[in-house]
């Protein structure tokens, strides 16, 4: 049974992880700083936890503030580009973000061994679940309350008029800055959200996973990242939980058996997918 | 209302509108004619922001608009239509009316979190009437992608509306309609005045231009070649030569 637990605790941080990307995607935008957040809130809230002693509630609080700010302050640099251009600025921070963790030490004595964070050799020791004695059950109970409550705030939000506004961004710059929108504003608070979606994901992970190192986040994740919202449609939040069941669990753990096919067949599902489904698993029909 | 003084837009070599001089008085609706290619729809567009002035200056109720962006422009009340149709095809025909509410007064009478999260009760009302104004209330939930071409422009006049605009820029907006829905919408012109609304009307379409504007100035090349109301403007020799034909 815990391999399932363990399962749904993945699909639970990975669908937090798309949902910080689905958002931007709203207004048009393809960010791969999304790894970079998650990065960010997964060793501030780590380190809040076991450096400072927090809780882990206001730790992942921590870390999806930080995560914001973050997001907020590359936003505005960042989105003065477009298409492609955004694409290889988000990716360079990201890689930068990678990096300071690659050659980031902090580290203290704690009950007779040294924690922290140890630059390449990663974060060890982030127990605060078996500490407390939580089970994997519990664990995965934990994740899945915030990744309800992300879903339930983005699927409101895509009912407000702020949600229309992103969408409108989306799909045409130029009216919706004649209809009076701030494009600026709107791309920026758009990345802010997402910044924040991602911090607590990443917070998660870092407790879940109870070790992380700067190559958890690379170039990959940011993809994955970029790909949920893609495969399962930007027309609601339950495409993006679609698509990283469709991913995790479906293609990565249902096809172990295949071995070294497996890594072959998966892109050649998520081409037949997105064949068969061109505006995403959840989007709408038509053209 | 609205002056250009000395406004020129380059693209290169090419003078797409070159010292241009107009004025719009308030409550007028005022026609820009020419031939395609005039610079009819770059004046359009250096007013409403789209593009930097390369010289010249724009001024509207006395507030030059050089440093105001786009989305500023329509909070001082300048709002626009475009010469191809540009919604928002994947929200509703109410959705389209609903981000564009984007008015100064919208922005002041309802709190930021009402105003952007919710508060679809405050503003229902507004968007029922200019649904009735652009007779597209029963299409009010439809995608505006998969509205008619007739029924596309008339949201767009809507949405252009929904800001309250003190001056509306319409660029074409008889272009692809039959003589039916160009009857209508130059009535709904009309009423626009009676809104106390100024109206900058860009049209091809010379029984609409002739029979619902005050004045008419007439571009040709980048250049204004004539100004007057519509009946000097037919007879003068220069506008029939470049643009009207006949003799």
């Amino acid at each position: 049974m815990d391999f399932y637990f363990g399962l749904a605790q993945t699909v639970g941080i990975h669908t937090l992880l798309g949902l910080s990307a689905y958002i931007v995607l709203l207004t048009g935008q393809v960010s791969l700083a999304q790894a970079a957040f998650f990065a960010i809130g997964a060793y501030a809230a780590g380190m809040l936890t076991v450096l400072a002693g927090w809780h882990v509630v206001p730790a992942l609080g921590a870390g999806s503030l930080l995560g914001a700010v973050t997001a907020c302050a590359v936003g505005f640099p960042a989105l003065r580009v477009k298409g492609l251009m955004l694409v290889v600025a988000t990716l360079a921070f990201g890689e930068g973000v990678r990096l300071f963790f690659f050659n980031f030490d902090y580290q203290v004595a704690k009950g007779g061994i040294r924690v922290g964070p140890l630059g390449g050799e990663g974060f060890r020791q982030i127990r605060f679940f078996p500490e407390h004695g939580w089970t994997t059950a519990e664990v995965m109970l934990f994740i899945w309350v915030f990744v309800i409550g992300v879903m339930a705030l983005l699927w409101w939000l895509d009912r407000s008029r702020y949600g229309a506004v992103l969408r409108s961004v989306g799909e045409d710059e130029v009216a919706a800055q004649s209809v009076g929108i701030n494009l600026t504003a709107v791309k920026v608070s758009a990345m802010t959200v997402g910044g924040a979606i991602a911090g607590v994901g990443g917070g998660l992970y870092a407790h879940y996973t109870t070790h992380i190192e700067h190559a958890n986040f690379n170039v990959l994740l940011a993809t994955f990242a970029i790909a949920y919202p893609i495969v399962g449609g930007l027309r609601t939040v339950f495409g993006t939980l679609a698509a990283v069941i469709f991913v995790q669990a479906f293609l990565v753990e249902g096809l172990r058996f295949l071995g070294d096919w497996r890594n072959l067949l998966f892109g050649a599902l998520i081409i037949l997918a997105m064949n068969l489904r061109p505006h995403g698993l959840f989007g709408r029909h038509g053209a | 209302m609205l002056e250009l003084k000395a406004v020129s837009r380059h693209f290169g070599g090419v003078r797409a509108v070159d010292g241009l001089d107009l004025t719009v008085n308030e409550g007028e609706i005022v026609g820009l004619i020419g031939p395609n290619g005039s610079g009819k729809s770059t004046t359009v567009n250096l007013i409403a922001g789209l593009f930097p002035l390369t010289a010249g200056e724009i001024v509207f109720r006395k507030q030059p608009l050089r440093d105001v962006p786009v989305h500023g422009r329509l909070k001082l009340g300048i709002a626009r239509t475009f010469q191809s149709i540009r919604l928002f095809g994947q929200l509703s025909v109410w959705q389209n009316l609903w981000v564009a509410q984007n008015s100064p007064e919208d922005r002041s009478r309802r709190g930021f979190f009402a105003r952007w999260l919710g508060g679809q009760t405050q503003v229902r009302e507004e968007i029922a009437q200019l649904l009735e104004f652009s007779a597209l209330g029963h299409k009010q939930n439809e995608l505006a992608a998969n509205l008619s071409f007739g029924e596309q422009r008339r949201l767009e006049l809507a949405r252009a509306l929904a800001a309250r605009p003190k001056l509306l820029l319409l660029d074409e907006p008889a272009a692809g309609m039959n003589a039916e829905e160009i009857g209508q919408l130059r009535q709904r012109i009309v009423d626009l005045r009676a809104k106390g609304i100024t109206v900058v009307l860009i049209e091809h379409v010379m029984e609409l231009v002739m029979g619902v504007t005050d004045r008419i100035a007439v571009l040709n090349f980048g250049q204004k070649i004539a100004e007057g109301t519509p009946a000097q403007v037919q007879s003068d020799p220069a506008v029939k030569k470049a643009y009207l034909g006949g003799s």
